[in-house]
């Protein structure tokens, strides 16, 4: 399995393109995370009009975050691990 | 008012509309010069068929009831597509690298080509879809009565179930028309997506224009909306963690298994890239979509009156204020999105049902002579036409069985929950290089069993199906069977319910039945191509040719692609083995090609069975996989070599390359040398012989003239001797056979032996040296050292033209070098010669000396042959030599 890794280092585009691949891969954690958080307020009292306004700004921003990630990544970009998903 | 009459014209116009984009699309599309048929945003808005009739009306009565919880349905595939590095990116080269045609083909390729698996997965996509279908007609349905219940001229109101007659009808013509024009589902339906994405922007545009009219012409403006809403029934924010969670996440699912969102997203991709901008387009567009879906729902349940539908909210609201304009509008934007959802799904469906179903029937029944003489693709498309009428008919039958009394969202997410049951086997194929078919199997079985008990069954109504004692007492009168608290789960929301147990027991089976099983050879290559896609879009191994009969493979082909392209297929594999003609051998790599092709057409299963047929004997087993990896790693390690091997074969060709151009060289230096030798040894030979001739002829000689003559020829002689041992020294040298006498001597000794024998004292040179450095103690061989020594010293006083001629000799200690350097004041050596001084025979100018020229020569080999070197040192303003020799021969003076 180590025989034939991958360079422990990576010249600086591959590595902004992999921390940008890491990104694309953690905003929908974070954006489900986000829109949960609704859910925490006091159960009483919240009127949907404040929900409405975080839920839709949240929407908008993440829309703009994907927009900026993926007009840098492109689907060939690829550096898929295959190591890590080997049957073994 | 507006009549209906209007209305029909005006929806008459508009799909005659859509008949004439999708036409022109489709010519464009065959002219090749729809370039802006292949743009992104054409992606993006076609993706928009997952906002339906249910998103159109459904969205707005969903919130009427329950608030923002609406917004889950969106929330759901806004992550999918924020998240499409994760497996949209996958899917769709998934998709593309092995011509999938639908989310059944995706599932039966991935799990060794199953049909079976491909048969449950369609079985269950239609009867998730039909609802839906259903779903899609009755709003129509409903819209149109609302406007015929405004229509005062109107005497009778129109037949519902005629008009979802009309409808069901028109689209079932539309989507075989344009959905149906090539077999190749890989192909894109250029004119149905061309024609869904106007459907997308026309559904915006209304739902914008409707909130837009709620907000500001209604209510006035944005603050007194948000007034109104707050003093609406659904002014507080009250959503169970659940049912939000839940929601969002079966949305999520069911946005990556819904097959017409897999037909769009994956199937009519036309591009990977176009993900990107679907990215945060999709998203955007779903924002906009539920943006006025509150402000409409509050709006509506102040102003309409008590008991109005408000899933009819978007075009009773218009209507109401007198804006027919806008109604119509409102109206086509429901149409619209209910019409784009029915062809797409028709397509989708339809092209399960007759690749997985009605094919392999087909086959099954007409038997393996099928294959040369039957016409498939008559047969392929017959049965995908059949398939639309049959999938849009049954959305009919369902609706008219229904009799459109169920609120919409809950049939929508009756639908989503039902689709949902493909994601283990979906995602576990994409990421889990350890899925089985097993598992798969049951994974599927399992979680729709548990989705048509808990949700589907219960959905018609206590009673209507599922008998109310099995409500209450569970089946078998088991009491944790009861459809609505499974495993005494009481208390929770229908939906989550049944999804979460659904999705829990179906992921619990698949994983098992995994882990438990061995999956087939197919099955693992085939894993290892989806888990693996973006280290290697190759094919998976199998075909062990040879046996196939290349022209009954042609005839197949020509029956499934049609003759045309089969043969232009045929003819290229050919030519790319370079063979002449349209029948190229049956290798391995042509025959998965083939497969891959006409699995475009039949789907990947039927493929592999229609080939299989001919081929014969396509069961891989886990010797040929390994035969195949062992080729592989052969053919790797050979190409290696034969790498390796080439390069070496270019290091000798360059070696022989060098070692001829030397040997040329010899062989010039060859002739020059035998041309020299030979003028060398005639010259004295002639005198000889002509002075011996003189002696012996001429009779009356004096004794000075005898005495003369006869010096002549011994000086000669003696020359030719000189001239021979030189010779023989200088092969003795250059053969290596010297045997070297070593002795220790003082350098400043040596020099002054060969002072002495080169006969200077007594000449005209002078020679200048530094008698301190020269104490230097020497251990070589001291006689050949001097040699070279005389050599040089000797060189000087017979060419050096300098006036007093000087020979300056140096000596010094340089990096572990003794370097002596015999510099003259004459005018040196031109450079042209100073590269040919050292070659046997070369003489600077007239031989005034009479040496022979091997003086130097000599001398190099002498040098080489104690380890140092002479050499020629320019620039010194005379005639310059430097002898090097290493220290380590040198004894430590003193």
């Amino acid at each position: 399995m180590s025989a034939e890794r991958g360079p422990m280092f990576l010249a600086r585009r591959t590595y902004r393109l992999r921390r940008l691949s890491d990104a694309a891969r953690m905003l929908p954690i974070a954006g489900a995370v986000l829109f949960s958080v609704p859910l925490l307020w006091e159960t009483e009292g919240v009127r949907t009009t404040r929900a409405m306004f975080y839920i839709f700004g949240l929407w908008i921003v993440l829309a703009v975050i994907a927009g900026v990630i993926s007009a840098r990544l492109r689907p060939t970009d690829t550096e898929e691990d295959p190591k890590g998903s080997q049957e073994r | 008012m507006t009549t209906l009459n209007v209305l029909i014209l005006v929806c008459i116009l508009y799909v005659v509309f859509l008949f004439a984009v999708a036409f022109a699309a489709d010519r464009a599309a065959l002219r090749g010069r729809g370039s802006w048929l292949r743009s992104p945003y054409v992606y993006t808005l076609s993706l928009s068929i997952y906002c339906t009739a249910w998103t159109f009306y459904g969205a707005v009565g969903f919130a009427a009831r329950s608030g923002l919880e609406f917004v889950t349905i969106y929330l759901g595939p806004t992550l999918i597509m924020i998240g499409w590095w994760w497996t949209l990116r996958k899917m769709v080269r998934v998709g593309r690298s092995q011509r999938i045609t639908s989310i059944a083909d995706l599932i039966s390729s991935r799990y060794g080509k199953s049909n079976l698996l491909a048969v449950i997965v369609t079985v269950l996509a239609v009867i998730g879809t039909t609802p839906y279908i259903a779903l899609q007609l009755q709003s129509v349905t409903l819209s149109f009565a609302a406007f015929a219940e405004t229509d005062l001229t109107a005497t009778t109101l129109p037949d519902m179930h005629s008009t979802a007659l009309w409808v069901a009808g028109g689209l079932a013509l539309f989507t075989i028309l344009f959905g149906t024009r090539n077999l190749d589902a890989n192909e894109r339906h250029h004119g149905v997506v061309m024609a869904i994405a106007l459907e997308a922007v026309v559904k915006l545009c209304a739902l914008l224009a409707v909130g837009i009219f709620v907000v500001w012409g209604l209510s006035g403006g944005v603050a007194a909306t948000l007034d109104r809403i707050d003093a609406s029934a659904i002014a507080h924010f009250e959503v169970s963690g659940s049912r939000w969670i839940g929601l969002t996440m079966l949305s999520a699912v069911a946005f990556l298994c819904l097959p017409r969102m897999f037909q769009v997203m994956v199937v009519e991709n036309e591009d990977e890239d176009h993900l990107r901008t679907a990215a945060w387009a999709f998203p955007t567009y779903l924002m906009l979509m539920s943006l006025f879906v509150v402000p409409i729902a509050a709006v509506g349940l102040e102003l309409m009156p008590e008991g109005a539908n408000p899933d009819l909210f978007v075009l009773t609201l218009p209507l109401m204020d007198g804006r027919d304009g806008l109604a119509i509008l409102s109206f086509l934007g429901g149409f619209s999105s209910a019409t784009s959802m029915v062809i797409v799904a028709a397509i989708a469906l339809s092209t399960m049902v007759s690749n997985h179903v009605v094919m392999p029937l087909w086959l099954y029944f007409s038997g393996g002579a099928a294959m040369v003489s039957g016409d498939v693709r008559h047969v392929a498309l017959l049965a995908r036409r059949l398939s639309i009428a049959g999938v849009v008919l049954l959305g009919y039958v369902y609706f008219r069985l229904s009799g459109g009394g169920t609120a919409l969202a809950a049939i929508g997410l009756i639908a989503f929950a039902g689709v949902a049951q493909f994601m283990p086997a979906l995602m576990g194929g994409l990421f889990w290089r350890g899925a089985t078919r097993t598992g798969a199997l049951a994974g599927l079985i399992v979680g729709a069993v548990v989705w048509i008990y808990c949700l589907f069954l219960p959905s018609f109504g206590p009673s209507m199906v599922l008998p109310q004692v099995v409500f209450d007492e569970g089946l078998f009168g088991l009491h944790w069977l009861r459809p609505r608290a499974l495993f005494g789960s009481e208390g929770m929301d229908p939906v989550v319910h049944a999804v979460l147990w659904s999705l829990l027991l179906n992921t619990a089976a698949f994983v098992l039945g995994s882990l438990l099983s061995f999956p087939q050879p197919v099955e693992r290559l085939q894993g290892a191509q989806f888990v693996n896609v973006f280290d290697h879009s190759g094919t998976p191994g199998g075909w062990t040719g040879g046996m196939a009969q290349s022209e009954d493979l042609l005839i197949m082909a020509q029956r499934i692609m049609g003759a045309t392209e089969a043969q232009a297929l045929f003819a290229e594999a050919a030519q790319r083995q370079g063979l002449a003609g349209y029948l190229p051998e049956p290798s391995p790599t042509f025959l998965q090609e083939l497969e891959r092709e006409l699995s475009g057409s039949v789907g990947a299963a039927t493929a592999h069975a229609m080939i299989s047929q001919i081929v014969g004997g396509a069961a891989v087993s886990v010797e040929d996989l390994m035969a195949v990896a062992d080729e592989t790693a052969q053919i790797m390690e050979y190409s290696s070599q034969l790498e390796a091997k080439s390069q070496e074969l270019v290091r000798t060709a360059r070696q022989l390359r060098q070692a001829n151009e030397k040997l040329t060289q010899l062989s010039v230096q060859k002739d020059g040398f035998l041309s020299q030798i030979s003028h060398e040894l005639r010259t004295p030979m002639t005198s000889i012989r002509a002075f011996s001739e003189i002696l012996r002829d001429t009779g009356d000689l004096t004794p000075e003239e005898q005495s003369k003559y006869a010096s002549v020829i011994h000086d000669e002689a003696v020359r030719l001797t000189r001239l021979l041992d030189d010779l023989l020294d200088l092969s003795v040298l250059e053969n290596g056979q010297v045997v070297l006498h070593v002795q220790t001597g003082s350098l400043a000794d040596l020099l002054d032996r060969a002072e002495r024998a080169a006969g200077v004292q007594g000449g005209t040179l002078r020679v200048m040296r530094d008698r301190m450095a020269e104490a230097v103690a020497l251990t070589t061989d001291l006689d050949r050292l001097v040699q070279v020594f005389i050599n040089l010293i000797a060189n000087a006083r017979k060419y050096c033209d300098g006036q007093p001629p000087i020979l300056t000799i140096r000596t010094a200690v340089v990096d572990g070098e003794l370097v002596i350097d015999f510099t003259d004041n004459g005018s040196g050596i031109a450079p042209a010669q100073q590269a040919v001084i050292f070659e046997k025979f070369s003489r600077i100018g007239q031989h005034k000396a009479g040496g022979a020229g091997l003086g130097l020569a000599i001398c190099r080999e002498i040098m080489a042959r104690l380890g140092g070197a002479v050499s020629y040192l320019p620039g010194q303003k005379g005639a310059a030599f430097r002898v090097t020799l290493p220290l380590s021969a040198r004894m430590a003076a003193q």
